[in-house]
């Protein structure tokens, strides 16, 4: 599985804090059986009026197109533990997502498909979205091994992520399954010594 | 670091490493599984050509999707058919149990494991479901999580995982009357704000929990992932055993003595530390009503709605967005606010003391001609135990209809939605935009007994003033 140590691109803002999973992705599209469509659907209420015209939301402006980085507020995929969500951001081009905070289980989705979610604090999100806004080809560079964000190939800020996140990618283990089924014989005692699997 | 507390102790006998990344392999006691969030899981597991390891410990239901008027197939949505055929095509495959229709334990998948009593105190608890945290009333860690993850727990019965901090929550005192646990999340919600449980699991302590029965318990643990918390519990005591007593899943006789002695053990110790501790008194609590978009935005019964001047600067945005969507304004009373749907079900609410509670209002009444009104049940034993208790025919006679068990309006994948910008009073635990099917639709929170009173006047009204 690759590594992931640095994430380089043109940054997207979406402003406001608490946006959840129902918003990044409506429930509708949930009902197909694989992920292979989400890309066309995040923040699709948002995005389209009911004739399905754009309404200006960033995803749809043509300055943020190709953009890999996503710009956030505070408890950014916060309600359902939907992995729609990551999974339509990461297939409509997210690559990294930078806010003030992050909902518990969105930010673990996103690590499981390697997508780092890293924080600043509140001023530091405030400037770094004007600056995504008022220069949008602006390219940084995210840096998962210095936790800096690079402007323009200069240190920009230094952001916090969660330990064990980091490292999961930079050592490319994010994706655990080969990790967990590598402890199987463990995991067999650990269960043996339960008492309700064990039949008490 | 907490300690000592039941958290610490289910983690502990959980563990089965450590891995290189600084995270938890943690051992799944129980995986529920339903039909949304598993179809890409086992595709994942098939194209790596492995097994479901402890197909024993993994069960199936399904609820998101389910049709709550005819649940005959093949269903009329195309889409919902066809996620049906996945999940039956799997469990068959991978060797796991599966409450189908015609088992007669379908069901919202937070309400049939408690009910069958899989549901254990002690146990590590996943599904591809935030609501998992329902579980955490039997003193349990259970917590949602992605389709990925489901694909982890599938192969290896493991997550990886980092582990949280823990909050007490104390609510000491006695509720007034027609207050219910409802309120008392939604207060607690309200008090510490979406996002105060981040990085917190909530353990609910105190008086109002100790009082409380197990339905109560499990609707107060839904929600703490609506305060930002992915895990709340409740330890173990004598109300949660009574409960489990007899159940289908339950330990059997000859083996109970020996696991209550467990469950006891694994309760909080007195003296543990936490890392965090919050206070509040019962009799401040009043019956709660949502006005905005997330689920702190809420007020008493009797209260106006904020200024938003009484806001913080970085959360005006989202008070002006939840003002403009929910057609409100700041000063105006909630009691008096036209609604247009009634919707009383959910995991949050859809258990028979839910209906019950419910009933007691609908009995004898009307429900007001400007609004439909609907009572799902949260599964096919809570409709069946309503239909021995006649409450099927006091909704029905009061004018709600009366479905079948599923998820139903609280996420609308379903045919239950709101139509253009229908405003909702709704038992269930989410208000945000869209969420109930419609992308104008509004959606105020309340007990489900709340959701009666509103079903009966027409409009958002304090249930206690409804039933004198």
């Amino acid at each position: 599985m690759s590594k992931i140590n640095q994430i380089e691109g043109k940054a997207v803002p979406v402003e406001g804090n608490d946006i959840d999973t129902d918003r990044i992705i409506p429930a509708r599209y949930l009902k197909e059986i694989t992920f292979t469509n989400m890309g066309q659907y995040p923040f699709y209420d948002e995005r389209f009026d009911a004739e399905g015209k754009p309404k200006g939301h960033p995803f749809d402006l043509p300055q943020f197109q190709g953009s890999h980085i996503l710009f956030v507020n505070q408890n950014f995929g916060c309600g359902s533990s939907r992995e729609h969500a990551p999974q339509a951001l990461m297939r409509w081009g997210v690559r990294a997502i930078i806010g003030e905070s992050f909902a518990e289980i969105f930010a673990g989705n996103c690590t499981m498909l390697g997508i780092p979610t890293a924080t600043v604090n509140h001023g530091e999100m405030m400037k770094l979205q004007t600056l995504a806004n008022e220069n949008p080809q602006t390219r940084f560079l995210l840096d998962l091994d210095k936790k800096t964000l690079m402007k323009e190939g200069e240190e920009y800020l230094k952001f916090d992520i969660h330990e064990s996140k980091r490292n999961a990618l930079v050592n490319g283990t994010w994706d655990s399954t080969g990790l967990l089924l590598g402890n199987a014989p463990k995991t067999a005692q650990v269960a043996k010594n339960l008492p309700y699997v064990n039949g008490f | 670091m907490s300690k000592g507390t039941l958290y610490n102790k289910v983690w502990d006998s959980h563990t089965v490493d450590k891995l290189p990344t600084g995270q938890t392999q943690l051992f799944i006691g129980l995986h529920l599984i339903h039909e949304v969030t598993s179809p890409q899981a086992f595709d994942m597991i098939a194209e790596k050509g492995l097994k479901v390891a402890y197909p024993e410990r993994t069960f199936a239901t399904v609820d998101h999707i389910v049709p709550t008027k005819s649940q005959a197939r093949p269903f009329q949505d195309g889409e919902a058919e066809q996620m049906m055929d996945a999940i039956e095509k799997n469990v068959k495959k991978f060797g796991v149990s599966f409450f189908d229709f015609k088992s007669g334990h379908q069901g919202i998948v937070h309400i049939i494991g408690p009910e069958m009593g899989l549901t254990q105190p002690g146990m590590t608890i996943a599904c591809g479901d935030s609501h998992t945290s329902t579980h955490g009333a039997f003193g349990t860690l259970a917590f949602g999580i992605g389709t990925t993850q489901v694909r982890d727990v599938l192969a290896t019965q493991c997550l990886a995982m980092d582990a949280l901090k823990v909050r007490r929550i104390n609510v000491n005192g006695k509720l007034k009357p027609g207050v219910t646990a409802k309120d008392v999340t939604l207060y607690i919600i309200q008090k510490l704000g979406v996002k105060g449980g981040i990085g917190f699991a909530y353990e609910y302590g105190g008086e109002v929990f100790d009082a409380m029965t197990m339905e109560e318990r499990m609707t107060v643990c839904n929600m703490a992932i609506e305060g930002g918390a992915r895990i709340g519990y409740v330890n173990p005591d004598q109300t949660t055993f009574d409960y489990l007593k007899g159940k289908k899943y339950s330990p059997a006789a000859d083996k109970w003595d020996k696991a209550v002695q467990y469950w006891k053990s694994i309760a909080s110790d007195k003296n543990a530390e936490y890392d965090d501790v919050v206070n509040f008194t019962a009799a401040d609590i009043e019956p709660i009503v949502t006005w905005g978009i997330t689920p702190d935005q809420s007020v008493g019964i009797n209260d106006k709605l904020p200024e938003v001047a009484r806001f913080s600067a970085d959360e005006v945005k989202t008070v002006e967005l939840a003002y403009k969507h929910m057609e409100l304004k700041p000063g105006q009373s909630i009691k008096g606010t036209p609604i247009n749907v009634a919707f009383i079900g959910s995991c949050t609410n859809g258990r028979i003391s839910d209906l019950r509670e419910a009933a007691k209002v609908a009995k004898g009444r009307k429900v007001s001609p400007s609004v439909r009104a609907f009572v799902v049940p949260g599964s096919q034993p809570v409709k069946a135990q309503a239909e021995l208790e006649g409450l099927d025919k006091i909704f029905t006679e009061a004018g709600f209809e009366w479905r079948a068990a599923g998820c139903s309006m609280c996420l609308a994948m379903n045919p239950d939605k709101l139509q253009g910008n229908e405003i909702s009073a709704s038992s269930s635990n989410r208000n945000f935009i869209g969420r109930q099917g419609s992308k104008t639709g509004r959606t105020m929170l309340m007990s489900p007994a709340m959701v009666a009173a509103a079903a009966i006047e027409g409009k958002i009204a304090d249930v206690r003033e409804v039933l004198k």
